[in-house]
């Protein structure tokens, strides 16, 4: 028991100083944009599993609103660029940033590129993962205001194969989890926390945050 | 097990000690609803829509949060769906009064829509 209390307090030490020990993310462009609104455009999807986008699109207006930004209505975004002439993100993604300013008035748009999504059957398990990047770009200038991996895994065999931080991961997945049989948007989520709070690399907030008491 | 249930909790204790599990919005099912309308909108047709993203702004109120950015332009849409403008019309202008930042979207959508009728 000792042992055991031990190992997990070693798990804790390396979590926190792996914090502690990253670069900090160059924030010049973010602060001199300083923007208000985020469009999320529905992501661009590299991965063979066909539903990767739009669930992704499900997790993504909470971090963002949670940081203190106005995140455009994911679903009435979708609908208006379909009926605009637009059927998929492919098409979304290569909306030029003066028409994106013209219309909908966006400061910043997140692109996101996602490279691997969704359960993966091995021998004897499966484990979800969920990859990609997400970049936030200035709609007046281009500019790349802040950018970041995501990245998550959840072995529901527990603590074995997937490494610290999926092993950590997956305790988590595994108490909110419960039954749900497709748990790729909660991986998603925590991919998301993870990218968007990371110490000295998350995301800046912004005007709507209110300051914790 | 037991060093299982340990480290779940000091997992759990670590993630809420790094991100605050206190969410500034109340979201209630508003992501769910996005998911459903993308991938099983047959479980989600308009009127369930409302019903539930109603359900999700009294509670907002009840727990004293704000109502989170989207969901009365998603409220709007619903309603717009069901063929009911003026309740699409007053969604889509909440929206706009709580997050100005939507207004030339928001206006857009309602200039179009008046247009279109």
């Amino acid at each position: 028991m000792n042992a055991n209390i031990f190992k997990t307090l070693l798990v804790s030490i390396l979590l926190l100083s792996a914090c502690a020990s990253v670069e900090p993310y160059d924030y010049a462009a973010l602060k001199q944009a300083a923007p208000r609104s985020i469009l999320v455009l529905p992501p661009l999807n590299n991965s063979v599993e066909v539903n990767a986008s739009y669930s992704y699109l499900s997790t993504i207006s909470q971090p963002l609103a949670e940081k203190g930004y106005y995140v455009f209505p994911v679903s009435v975004i979708d609908t208006f660029l379909k009926e605009n002439g637009l059927p998929t993100p492919v098409e979304m993604n290569g909306i030029a940033l003066d028409k994106i300013d013209e219309i909908i008035g966006a400061d910043a748009v997140l692109y996101v590129d996602i490279k691997d999504w969704g359960q993966k059957f091995q021998i004897l398990s499966s484990v979800t993962v969920v990859e990609g990047h997400v970049k936030l770009v200035s709609v007046k200038t281009g500019d790349l205001l802040w950018d970041a991996a995501i990245r998550a895994r959840y072995d529901p065999n527990g603590n074995n194969g997937g490494g610290l931080v999926g092993a950590l991961v997956g305790a988590v997945v595994a108490q909110i989890a419960g039954e749900i049989s497709d748990n790729s948007p909660l991986v998603a989520r925590l991919a998301n926390a993870a990218a968007f709070n990371a110490e000295k690399r998350g995301l800046l907030n912004g005007p709507y945050k209110i300051k914790s008491k | 097990m037991k060093y299982k249930i340990l480290t779940t909790f000091v997992t759990v204790f670590l993630f809420t000690g790094c991100a605050s599990n206190d969410t500034q919005y109340h979201w209630g099912e508003y992501e769910d609803l996005v998911y459903k309308t993308h991938h099983n909108p047959e479980q989600v047709p308009p009127t369930v829509q409302i019903e539930k993203l109603q359900a999700v702004i009294e509670k907002a109120g009840a727990v004293g949060k704000p109502v989170a950015p989207g969901i009365y332009a998603h409220l709007g849409l619903m309603h717009a769906a069901n063929g009911n403008k003026a309740l699409a019309l007053a969604s889509l202008t909440k929206e706009k009064e709580l997050f100005p930042e939507s207004t030339i979207f928001i206006d857009g959508l309602i200039q179009r829509s008046i247009t279109n009728s």
